[in-house]
């Protein structure tokens, strides 16, 4: 499987390291919203067979995060954006 | 006492090492002083701006630039190695923070590596049995960081004949082994 790096172009999925959804993005305010929030985010994960938004680690190269959005069905790869800009596009400051 | 205090190489040696096995040459070099630069948040026209003035390359990502004193790679968005001679900058944070203030983060790297000059009338079959760089297509003065014999890496290709490598420096002896063994069952 090839990832299209935003930055260094094609590179092997052997360089990455996945982590999972990328939903881990947008962890809740356990003070504030919450035990039911923070639990469904720490432990409660969705399993699509289809389109499916990840984060993946760039370890062997410039350890940047990125946001693949893969079809876990065809492993068609449809778009990977640097994670920072997907954060930055939410509002977040870093 | 100052007589009696010498630095060793990465390899434990007093003086750097040059191994040849067949057409490959792995130079280690000991006069090169090296340091990250990193942007500070908001701050990359600062940086631009006071490394032109100062004559520091900060090249394309996943590029190498060589300059005088100063050359520099690209390891991550933002973020850069700076190498300088070592005979006069081997305090290179002194000599390269001032030149930055508080736009960027400056981390002395000198003595965190071990520095592996390649040399050879074509590297390619060595560097394409060490490591998934595609050696052949990538351009002179490519850089990345790359994995080899389980050692996170930098790899810089000046020509398909000449080629920097820094390694972990704790790994110094594994790394020499790694390239002797894989250059030896090349040739």
């Amino acid at each position: 499987m090839i990832i299209n790096h935003p930055i260094l172009g094609p590179r092997d999925s052997q360089e990455f390291v996945y982590l999972g959804s990328a939903e881990l993005m947008n962890r809740p305010d356990g003070m504030t919203t919450g035990v039911e929030a923070f639990h469904n985010w720490l432990y409660n994960r969705d399993n699509p067979a289809g389109e499916h938004r990840e984060l993946w680690y760039h370890e062997q190269g410039d350890r940047s995060w990125l946001v693949v959005t893969r079809n876990t069905v065809t492993h068609e790869i449809r778009s990977v954006e640097l994670a920072r800009d997907v954060a930055k596009a939410m509002g977040r400051t870093k | 006492m100052a007589d009696t205090l010498h630095a060793l190489t990465a390899l434990g040696q007093a003086a750097p090492q040059t191994h040849q096995v067949g057409p490959y040459r792995i130079e280690e070099r000991f006069d090169v002083a090296l340091a990250s630069v990193a942007i500070r948040k908001g701050r990359a026209a600062d940086v631009t701006r006071a490394a032109q003035a100062a004559g520091i390359p900060l090249p394309e990502a996943a590029r190498f630039a060589a300059g005088n004193p100063y050359s520099a790679f690209w390891v991550a968005p933002e973020m850069w190695f700076v190498e300088a001679p070592f005979a006069t900058h081997e305090d290179i944070v002194a000599a390269v923070k001032p030149l930055f203030g508080d736009a960027a983060s400056i981390t002395e790297q000198t003595d965190a590596w071990v520095r592996f000059d390649l040399s050879a009338p074509d590297l390619g079959p060595l560097m394409e049995r060490l490591c998934n760089v595609d050696f052949a297509t990538a351009p002179d003065g490519f850089a990345t960081r790359t994995v080899i014999e389980h050692i996170g890496c930098y790899l810089i290709r000046h020509t398909a004949g000449a080629v920097t490598l820094y390694g972990a420096r704790s790994s110094a002896k594994s790394l020499l082994h790694c390239l002797e063994v894989t250059a030896a069952a090349v040739i």
